[in-house]
């Protein structure tokens, strides 16, 4: 059980490694407050969505369950917007805009609900939804980390130098393609490293399947 | 004229969506590899944005947002009308029209047009999970800046796709050249293109100052 919860941190981390839900992660990045917000609401649905979908799951006939499992995410997706909307700062809010309801077609949500939660019980999907979360919130806050310092100089909203002068370019959406590009570099050369070490073992690689989640 | 003129460069060149919006990624880095099948999955967006654009348009404006006309009509008596039913209801509708739109394009174009079908009709289905088609949408009513009528919104919608085009045909030309390259291993394939992308964003960050 404690795997499922830790798989999404760092092996089958669906930004970095699964390649699945890429938008709102260079979209809402430019300051860490933004990503922490965005990460915390998208652990929220896949989390509820993951519970309700394993739930029901005997119940929803196969031909239809992918329009059923829509519904049932935006759901979730309308409740949270309407929390943060009430209880997050209005800039905060500006910023996510449009990637709130859009969490609705992020592929993670509809992945583990149809690679995990109607095959899985209860607890296991909360606990794998919660996993896969927090990955999506670990791989956000690393790019926001990453763009906030190099382009506004500030960890947190806090100026830590005052002879840095910040690099624009990172805030802007050239730096978050570059930024994401290099750390999805980093995140495969770790992988291959990992392979040739263990020859052995001869590992699956994992690339052909997470293409298939986001084709 | 000269509105939809600043509608049209303005969703291609300065707002593109997925160079300056982040919209659309997970297509444009999958099926960007090749020139042919990068142009028909353009083709396809840009075709459903359009008519998703003109469809969630008249949604909002009929049904979804405060003072609309079927609101008044239905729930004339009450409070329903005047907060609107759109913080409720939006984006259910939205995703599920979408999804219906997709289906019904798809199985007029299997039997009416099936030489184009072949061409485009695989990437279809997958246009439903899309943030692009989405995004367009909300972008075109609840999101707008200012209020844009029907016609300028189904332009905006139809302009995006072609932006969306426009982009996945740039890449796609990067990515045939980078194929016949030796690229260091762990930049192979994704990295690297979200690398060239970031470098395409720049040059299209020229654009931004005008308008």
């Amino acid at each position: 059980m404690l795997r499922e919860l830790t798989k999404g941190f760092f092996k089958r981390n669906p930004i970095f490694v699964l390649m699945v839900g890429l938008c709102p992660t260079l979209a809402t990045t430019t300051a860490m407050k933004d990503a922490l917000a965005m990460g915390m609401a998208v652990v929220a649905v896949v989390t509820c969505s993951n519970a309700i979908i394993s739930l029901v799951r005997s119940v929803i006939p196969k031909g239809v369950r992918i329009p059923c499992y829509i519904v049932i995410i935006a759901a979730f997706v309308t409740i949270v917007e309407m929390l943060m909307k009430y209880f997050l700062p209005l800039e905060v809010n500006e910023k996510l805009s449009i990637f709130i309801p859009l969490i609705v077609v992020n592929c993670i949500i509809l992945y583990r609900a149809e690679d995990f939660a109607q095959k899985n019980g209860v607890l296991a999907s909360v606990f794998d939804g919660i996993g896969m979360g927090g990955g999506f919130t670990l791989a956000v806050l690393t790019v926001s980390t990453i763009r906030e310092v190099l382009g506004n100089g500030t960890f947190l909203g806090l100026r830590f130098s005052t002879s840095y002068t910040p690099m624009a370019v990172m805030t802007l959406a050239p730096g978050a393609f570059i930024v994401l590009g290099l750390l999805l570099a980093f995140f495969r050369w770790r992988a291959l490293r990992k392979t040739r070490m263990a020859p052995a073992q001869a590992s699956v690689p994992e690339m052909p399947e997470a293409q298939e989640a986001t084709a | 004229m000269g509105n939809l003129f600043t509608i049209i460069i303005g969703a291609i060149f300065i707002n593109n969506v997925v160079l300056a919006r982040f919209l659309g990624l997970c297509p444009f880095i999958n099926s960007s590899d090749k020139t042919d099948k990068a142009f028909s999955m353009g083709a396809a967006v840009t075709f459903v944005m359009t008519m998703a654009s003109f469809v969630t348009y008249l949604i909002f404006t009929y049904l979804l947002k405060p003072e609309a006309w079927l609101l008044v009509k239905l729930f004339g008596g009450t409070k329903i009308p005047q907060i609107g039913l759109q913080a409720v209801l939006q984006t259910a509708v939205y995703i599920l029209v979408i999804a219906a739109l997709v289906q019904l394009v798809e199985i007029f174009m299997r039997k009416s047009m099936p030489a184009l079908y072949r061409s485009m009709g695989i990437f279809l289905p997958l246009i439903t999970t899309n943030c692009v088609v989405m995004g367009v949408a909300l972008l075109n009513t609840s999101y707008a800046r200012v209020e844009l009528s029907l016609l300028e919104a189904v332009i905006q919608g139809f302009s995006a796709g072609i932006g969306f085009t426009l982009a996945m045909l740039l890449m796609s030309g990067v990515r045939e050249r980078i194929g016949l390259l030796n690229v260091p291993e762990p930049l192979r394939g994704a990295p690297i293109a979200f690398i060239c992308t970031g470098l395409m964003a720049l040059a299209f960050l020229g654009f931004a100052g005008m308008g």
